[in-house]
Parts: structure tokens; sequence; C-alpha cells
């Protein structure tokens, strides 16, 4: 039906500009991570394995790596356990308010990413909000309280401050809620999507084959329900992972990640090629996963 | 909602799911509310309250070039954005060529590849081929990363269009061009309206990728970024809650376009379905 011109006409310019702003970029990426900077601080293009076993060698690349993979996984379990229940109770529960509910789903998002990061700071910091209501409820009498009735028992190194409360901010904590915050709505609407989808009838008829709630939640609409709970987890831990911008506003030197330190290498260290080599392994480490996930949605959609 | 199982009520969860958009809600209700406190940002109750921060904000000259800067740099990545993201879209309904998988999937990357990556690699081609950083860097690194949205909701669009209509039009002797003008833009005007929309506003926010490519010139993001470096003030309170305002405002007109074609979740779930997945809903 379409003649070969317009056939190219639509797709040589998305190949070509694509090609030129995406794949040429990635494939510079790549070969950075073979090249060196010398003494002089100039790249020098001499091809070798250096990046990958510092990499491999150096022990805080690979305790920051770990640190920002556990800190995606919490991430995205608390993004699950808020957002799965919330999209089940609009998909079954909601009647009436359903697209006003959805939509106040959606407002959040549309909140800038760095706004939200940084109301954050100003709830969580020494002088903030919720040190504020402490106060203002006089909950920091309880507090000391127990603060001083621990140190009692508490040798001179180890005592505790609980006035003001001291692991809000520049903490991994606060990373870990900044991004659960941020990510929460993003996991919601695939989930809700896939409940939506699930033929009503279907989950009528387990119930009156006389399953309990319980089992037709658990054997009839969890599993038909997986394909949006994977796309939402993929979603939120790989943008935790490559997040530097929320362990820079409210991580503190013990919430740094491992954008954090490629940010650095490209940066007042001037390391690109080793922080070219991290952004590739992480690069790796992302296809992995999304290339997992896809299996497993088309293996979950088979059967 | 009809059947037993579902119109049951369910107390607990309700509790809970007001618990979870209290969570979701508390920082944006915090930060207008602070926008006015007089005794600036932190401490409970606020002690008095004041306009003073939207007076400074609105004398603020730096911060109005920056947002003017980004007003630029969004409605030049939606042009690029939508002027590539409709052919591809299109591509990927039409045609078969070798590689169409792999160009799919590098079209989509953006989406779900956090932004650090891609900006770094613009910065690498940027600096290899001696460009200068500017908001033209940025702009580009905004419109390419966007495309990926581009594609998705006019993809989307196309797989709803009724083909007979261009078929005919082709059949009567139109050109494949006129065709296009006539029959398929109008077919898919609120796709793209809702695409252009949502790139804009992706724009205006985004900071991962434009944090590598910026030269002498602020986004607004950057700006703000670069203020919350030197320390808080209830400035930025109260440009984030005009900020929010707006995403409101267009948050309304962009679910009004939406409704008009399909129900508007399906397709936002769509998109965030695809960008999970790297496959077109």
């Amino acid at each position: 039906m379409y003649s070969r011109a317009y056939k190219a006409a639509v797709a040589i310019p998305p190949i070509v500009w694509v090609t030129a702003f995406l794949l040429v970029p990635y494939a510079i990426l790549f070969c950075y991570s073979f090249w060196s900077v010398s003494s002089i601080q100039t790249i020098v293009h001499h091809w070798n394995l250096q990046n990958y076993l510092e990499l491999a060698r150096n022990s805080l690349y690979r305790d920051v790596l770990f640190r920002s993979m556990r800190i995606a996984a919490a991430v995205t379990c608390f993004a699950l356990l808020l957002g799965y229940p919330l999209a089940y109770y609009l998909s079954f529960h909601a009647t009436t308010r359903k697209d006003l509910l959805y939509q106040l789903v959606i407002i959040p998002l549309w909140a800038s990413y760095l706004v939200r990061g940084y109301a954050w700071k100003t709830i969580l910091g020494t002088d903030g909000v919720l040190n504020g209501v402490l106060r203002f409820t006089h909950a920091t009498d309880l507090l000391l309280a127990i603060q001083n009735s621990v140190n009692l028992h508490l040798a001179a190194s180890h005592q505790i401050t609980l006035v003001p409360l001291p692991f809000l901010l520049y903490s991994p904590f606060a990373v870990v809620l900044v991004l659960t915050h941020i990510y929460t709505p993003f996991v919601i609407l695939p989930i809700y999507a896939s409940l939506e989808h699930i033929p009503r009838n279907l989950v009528e008829a387990s119930h009156d084959l006389g399953s309990s709630p319980w089992s037709t939640f658990r054997r009839v609409i969890l599993p038909l329900s997986l394909p949006g709970v994977i796309a939402g987890a993929t979603f939120a831990f790989v943008l935790t992972l490559g997040d530097f911008l929320a362990p820079l506003l409210v991580g503190g030197s013990s919430g740094i990640m491992i954008s954090n330190i490629v940010v650095g290498l490209f940066g007042a260290a001037y390391n690109w090629p080793l922080g070219a080599a991290i952004a590739f392994f992480m690069m790796v480490i992302v296809m992995a996963l999304l290339f997992t996930t896809e299996r497993l949605e088309k293996r979950l959609k088979v059967s | 909602m009809s059947g037993g199982f579902s119109s049951g009520r369910a107390p607990l969860l309700a509790a809970y799911t007001w618990l979870v958009y209290a969570f979701l809600y508390l920082p944006i209700i915090v930060l207008v509310v602070y926008s006015f406190s007089g005794s600036g940002v932190g401490g409970f109750p606020p002690a008095s309250w004041t306009f003073e921060w939207y007076r400074q904000l609105f004398a603020d000259g730096a911060l109005w070039d920056s947002v003017l800067n980004s007003l630029k740099v969004a409605a030049a990545a939606v042009a690029i954005a939508l002027g590539l993201g409709m052919p591809a879209a299109l591509a990927l309904d039409r045609t078969d060529f070798p590689g169409k998988s792999l160009f799919r999937r590098l079209v989509l990357l953006p989406l779900i590849l956090p932004g650090i990556i891609t900006g770094l690699s613009l910065l690498m081609l940027f600096v290899g081929a001696r460009m200068n950083l500017s908001l033209i860097t940025i702009t580009l690194g905004h419109g390419t990363a966007l495309i990926s949205v581009a594609t998705t909701e006019i993809f989307a669009g196309l797989q709803k269009m009724d083909r007979a209509q261009e078929e005919a039009s082709l059949d009567l002797g139109a050109s494949p061009w006129r065709t296009f003008w006539r029959i398929t833009l109008p077919n898919l005007r609120a796709s793209v309206l809702a695409a252009g929309l949502l790139i804009f506003t992706l724009s205006l926010d985004e900071i991962a990728v434009s944090f590598f490519l910026f030269g002498r010139d602020n986004t607004l993001p950057l700006e703000i970024w670069s203020r919350l470096r030197r320390g808080i003030t209830p400035e930025i309170n109260a440009i984030s809650t005009l900020m929010l305002l707006f995403s409101i405002l267009t948050i309304l007109i962009w679910y009004r376009l939406r409704t008009r074609s399909q129900r508007g979740s399906e397709k936002v779930a769509a998109v965030l379905a695809t960008a999970g997945t790297g496959e077109p809903a």
C-alpha cells in the first residue's frame, strides 16, 4: 500500500538521527572506557583493560556499586509495597471517584523532580519541618528522656543523639525515602493498567466457585497483574540505580551512589575513561535487567 | 463495577490507600505552605505569613532568564522530538527494514536508561566534535531523549486509527504526501498534541541530561540546582509552587486532549509499560 519512497521518507530521517545522537555516542562511551589519562591530563587513545581491572580491584567502586543496588532494591520494594495496594484499591474498590483518584496519582508525577527532592530536604533537615513538629508536640521531651537513659548505659564513645533526629537528612535512609516518593507513581501506573485489563468475569468465576477473596487474589489477580508489577519494578530499580541528584541533595557522604562517582570522575577528578567504564558497566547491568524482564513478561503472557 | 467480589468494602485497604496518598502529597503541601512562611524554611508551625518570597522571586532577573531559556529549549525539543518521532512511529507501524527491532530499542532506550548515561555519551560526542556546550547542546539532548515519548504516543495513536480512510485516499489517486496532511495527521491530532505537551513539560523539568551539557546559560532546573547547592532559600519554594501550578494546568489540558481520543489512563500506562519492556504496547 505504501510506496518505497514513502517508506524511505519516514524511516531514513529518524534512523540517521538516532544513529548520530544515540548509537554513536554510546559507542564513543564504550571506546573511552578502554582509553586512559596521561600524567599531563590528556586522554591517551591507547586501548587497554586498565579501567575495568581497576573496577574489579578497587573495593571503593565495588562497595558503592553494591550500596547503589541495595538502595535501588529497597526503593523498588517500598514503591511496590506502597503502590500495589493503592493500584488494587483504585481498580477494584474505587467506584465513582476512580478517575479523580487516578489523576491524584499522576499530579505528583508532574511536579518537578528537583522540587520534590528539595521539599524533602526542608522536611527532614535539623531545623526542618519534622523536627519542628516534634518540638511543637513536645515529642522531643520523650526522645530526650530516651536518649539520656540509653546513654547512661553506653560507653562515652557510643553515645546516641535523638534530638534533633540525626539519621533523617544526609543518610542512605533519606535517599531511599526521596526516591521511593519519586518512583511510587511510576510503579502504580503500570500495575493499575494490568489490573484494569483483568477480565472481571474471571474474578467473579473464581468467587462463584467458592474461592475466598484472598485465594482469588493469590491465584487469579496477582498472577495476572505480574506484567505490570515487573514493568513498574524495572522502572523504579533502573532509574534509582542511575540517580545522582538525590544523593547530592539529601544523601551526604554515606549516601553516595555509583553515579556520583561517575560525575566526580568526569568533573574534578578528571578521569573520563574510568568514568566511562563505570557508566558502560551500569549500562550493561540495565540492559541485562531489561532483557530478563522482557523474557519474563513474554513467558507470563503466553501462560 | 459489578459482581459480588469487587463491590465488597475494604476499610483497611481504603485507609492504607489514603496514607499512601498522604505520603505522595506531604512534600508538595509542605512546599506550598512554606512558600508563604515569614520565618523562611523550616520550623513548625510557621510563625508568620508573607508574600516576601514571591516579591523577591519576581525581582530576580537571573531566575527569569533561566525560565526563558527553559521555555526556548522545551519548544525546540518538542519540534525535534515530534519531527523525528512522527516518522519513527510511521516507520515502525508501516515499514520493514533490516535492523528494525534494533532501531525500535534504540529509540526507546532513553526512556528507561538513567539520564546520566545519555547525558555523558552526548557530552563525549559534542566534545569530540569540538562543539561548545550551550543551550543548543541541551536542546539536542532533550530532543533526542524525548523522541522516545513522541514515538510511543504517536505509535499508539496509529494503532487505533481507522486505515480505511487512508486506503481510500490513496486509491482515489491522492499522493502519499497529500494523504498524510489531509488524512493521517488530522486523525492523529490528539496524540500529537498530547505528546507535544508531555514532551514540553518533561523538557522543562529535565536535569539529568542537561547537567552534563550546559554551557554559560542555565535552564530553570539547573539554576535551581546551583542555588540549592548554596543553601536553602524560600524563594525556591515560591518558584516551585508556581511550577506546580503550571504543571497542574498543563495536566488538565493534557487530560482533556487525551480523553478525546481514548481513556487517558491506558495510554500513560502504555508509555510506562513500554519503557519497562522496550516494546511498543
